[in-house]
């Protein structure tokens, strides 16, 4: 099954992994949304969506049909919270 | 040297450009729109060191030189348009000093479109809480350009900036990143084709998906030696390119940007743990509202009773001092009333900036945005719209203007045309008197169905704001991209000096837009209520002193001469016999006849001006249109009310006072007056709950503003949207009071 950031747990965190789509934003890319860049699930909005995520430094909400285009691997030694 | 340097401010969203600018140049700044669109043009002058000056042009937020939006698109078009007026000499990129990688991305773009760019890094005082520190030597040198290290908020910096500005010249224009390299055959061919081009700006102008300089990508169709590629290759080749610029700005910041993650203390996290927790979050948040509304409602009305006042002394004063006549009148009556009727919003909109401002320059509005987006999108909308949407609920013109924050297209004109359904305090005066006439006495559950009507009213305005909302969505059909992607900034302490020019400049673009329409429509108003053709207005007074000799006052006013002379007696009485003070019978029988005289005098003179606005061109409007308004149950009187309150809901309330020839400061006497109305068909009372529900819904829905319509075309830059709002707004409150009526009677 393909992870991706709409499967992130608060606190979480995880690398993203090469892109297959190309319907991603480019605003996202630009935004340090990139491969090879770490991403971190911070809050998840009252009714499970919007998501709220640091990546590369940058805070951003997006909605969770846009997070599931980023996949990535989670990296296992950050507890969920 | 004469010649002004022209500058262009460009940089991400949240960097405090805004704070540049207005550092920049002070209070020299102008604030209008581009051509033809509605994006917000700023420029401003700026004083520079040997006498020079700058022209400097704040440009949209834009995180890339990639367009999703028209904003950006404004950016893009003037760094690429050479023969453009604002073409800059020299570009300003301001970045924060916390998202430096970010913010170099569009530094680089700008830097390969061979303009001289400064690169100002903004938000120093910040460096040390969050553990950064920065070779800005090294920096300058391997970005191959001049930095200024400013912090808007201490005011330091501010002068290096001027100095880079007039020494411009000095500055290099060499490339940052070769971006050919993502695709060498295909830049070989660009190269071919257009060999007198530069690629980075060909490669822009193909890329950008806002459909601008219509000759340039002409150009590119008729190029037949050409051959373009699909957009989604373009769009793999956009992120090569992110990416490539990243590898870039990657491989530089790891020599000179240093953060000390022990030392960064994270006041954002606790923040945001608080404000954006899904019980805490939503009760903070309306806590604020109410506020706002608080504010909007209440704290307004003070300067606006003082406004209301100026106005009408100041009417008064026009009167007794000029030269009566049609010019004298015109003053007094159109233009004074008219400026006043703009004057007095400008309390609620000023609150409502206010507010605004502050919520954003904190970064809290983000954070509303993230709290509600979910709550909004079955209808169409997004997170962005509602504060609009609430604020609505005060006045619809500061609304409307708020939704200027929404990005997307479709989601601000939905909003936009939607707003005016929420229940503003225009309509209230109208629902409270129609309340107290018609709605009947009683409770149930301890609340009066007098509350629960108000309440409902306010119900129904929300529900239709939020179903018309869901309408629009599937039958508009505009295109534009919407994926959300909303920054959320650190929390900052609001600049006051940002906060005031903003309340400034709002409120000085709402008098000068909107306020030139509205004082035409009053003038036009008065004119027809102040003039008429036929004889029977010419000659009112004679007629009107005639009929009262011959037949006395109207019964209402005999009753109304009646109650009060006998109350001003008892009052005289008992100060009397209280001993507060004597007087001889005959000085009694002096003042008790003055009384009368003036009683009867100011009868005389309300009866006449009902007369004259029975016989005036409004008058006539007001028969003309009675058959259309008969079926909701309103006569005549009710019609012209109707009609002049399209100004302003509020009016409806002082028109049916003049009619009724009462005092309009008087609500009780009105209010009896309207209960005393008989309708002469059915010989019931007119105010009944069959017209008075029918009225009430009326007023709930129908587009009875033209100063919001003034605005929503300012906003939208036709009349064709507030022309369909108005249709489709007031047909809709004509069926449905007609509906209401018709079951109800």
């Amino acid at each position: 099954m393909i992870t991706t950031v709409a499967q992130l747990k608060k606190g979480q965190k995880g690398i993203i992994k090469e892109f297959s789509d190309d319907s991603l934003p480019i605003k996202l890319l630009e935004l340090g949304c990139l491969p090879g860049n770490e991403i971190e699930l911070i809050q998840i909005a009252p009714f499970k969506d919007p998501i709220y995520i640091n990546v590369n430094g940058s805070h951003i909400a997006i909605r969770r049909e846009t997070a599931q285009l980023i996949e990535l691997d989670i990296i296992d030694d950050t507890p969920a919270l | 040297m004469s010649k002004q340097i022209n500058v262009a401010l460009i940089g991400n969203p949240n960097t405090g450009k805004t704070s540049v600018f207005n550092q920049l140049t002070g209070l020299k700044q102008k604030v209008g729109n581009y051509p033809g669109i509605t994006v917000e043009k700023k420029e401003g002058i700026c004083k520079l060191p040997r006498g020079v000056k700058a022209h400097i042009l704040d440009l949209p937020g834009t995180y890339s030189l990639n367009t999703t939006s028209l904003d950006e698109s404004v950016a893009v078009e003037l760094l690429l348009n050479k023969n453009d007026k604002n073409h800059p000499d020299v570009a300003i990129v301001v970045s924060d000093v916390e998202n430096l990688k970010r913010n170099l991305l569009l530094f680089t773009q700008i830097k390969d479109l061979k303009i001289p760019a400064i690169l100002v890094i903004n938000m120093a005082d910040r460096m040390s809480r969050k553990g950064i520190s920065v070779d800005i030597a090294l920096l300058e040198q391997k970005l191959n350009t001049k930095i200024a290290l400013v912090s808007t908020r201490k005011g330091v910096g501010i002068d290096r900036i001027k100095e880079l500005i007039t020494d411009y010249k000095n500055l290099s224009t060499e490339q940052n990143v070769d971006i050919t390299v993502i695709s060498p055959e295909y830049f070989d061919k660009l190269r071919s084709a257009f060999p007198n081009e530069d690629l980075y700006k060909l490669w822009l102008v193909i890329t950008q998906d806002v459909n601008f300089m219509p000759i340039e990508k002409k150009l590119f169709k008729d190029a037949t030696s050409f051959a373009t590629k699909s957009k989604s290759e373009l769009k793999r080749l956009q992120q090569k390119e992110t990416i490539l610029r990243y590898q870039f700005i990657n491989g530089i910041l790891k020599e000179t940007y240093k953060v000390d993650l022990a030392a960064a203390k994270g006041l954002r996290a606790s923040f945001d743990k608080i404000l954006t927790h899904k019980v805490f979050g939503y009760v903070i948040f309306f806590a604020i509202l109410l506020t706002i509304f608080q504010a909007i409602y209440d704290w307004s009305g003070y300067p606006q009773d003082l406004i209301e006042t100026f106005f009408a002394n100041a009417s008064g004063w026009v009167k007794d001092t000029l030269p009566p006549g049609v010019f004298t009148n015109l003053i007094a009556e159109g233009v004074l009333t008219g400026i006043g009727g703009i004057v007095m919003f400008i309390p609620q909109i000023a609150f409502l900036f206010l507010f605004i401002s502050l919520l954003e320059e904190t970064g809290y509005m983000s954070r509303v945005v993230f709290l509600m987006d979910r709550l909004m999108r079955p209808f169409g909308l997004s997170g962005k719209s509602v504060v609009p949407l609430m604020s609505g609920t005060a006045c619809a013109i500061p609304a409307v203007m708020a939704t200027r924050t929404i990005e997307n297209w479709k989601e601000r004109l939905i909003t936009i045309l939607v707003t005016p359904f929420t229940t503003c305090s225009a309509r209230l005066p109208i629902y409270i008197i129609i309340i107290a006439l018609v709605i009947p006495e009683g409770s149930i559950l301890g609340l009066s169905y007098k509350a629960l009507t108000l309440m409902l009213l306010y119900l129904i305005g929300f529900a239709a704001a939020i179903l018309s909302a869901m309408v629009l969505n599937k039958i508009l059909k505009i295109k534009g991209r919407s994926f959300f992607v909303v920054e959320m900034p650190n929390y900052k302490l609001p600049l006051p000096k940002n906060v005031a020019y903003t309340v400034w400049e709002k409120t000085r673009s709402f008098v000068l837009g909107a306020g030139k329409i509205i004082l035409a429509i009053s003038v036009v108003l008065w004119f027809l209520g102040s003039n008429g053709y036929a004889d029977d207005f010419k000659n009112a007074d004679e007629i009107v002193t005639n009929r009262i000799k011959k037949e006395g006052f109207s019964d209402f006013n005999q009753a109304n001469i009646q109650n009060e002379l006998s109350a001003y007696k008892s009052a005289l009485k008992d100060s009397i016999s209280n001993n507060i003070y004597t007087i001889d019978a005959a000085a009694l029988s002096d003042s008790i006849a003055l009384k009368k005289t003036f009683l009867e005098e100011r009868a005389l003179h309300q009866e006449i001006s009902s007369y004259k606005l029975e016989n005036s061109y409004m008058g006539y409007m007001g028969k003309a249109i009675e058959p259309v308004v008969h079926p909701l149950g309103y006569d005549w009187k009710i019609g012209i009310a109707v009609l002049t309150s399209f100004a302003a809901r509020e009016v409806f309330v002082g028109t049916l006072a003049t009619i009724y020839s009462v005092g309009s400061d008087e609500e009780q006497t009105i209010q009896n007056r309207m209960a005393a109305e008989i309708n002469p068909k059915t010989k019931k009372p007119l105010f009944n709950l069959a017209s008075g529900i029918s009225l009430l819904l009326f007023y709930a829905f129908a587009m009875q503003c033209m100063s919001t319509l003034a605005v929503v075309k300012r906003e939208t830059n036709t009349w064709k949207w507030p022309a369909a709002q108005l249709v489709f707004m007031s047909s809709f409150a004509y069926i449905v009071a007609l509906v209401a009526y018709q079951i109800l009677k």
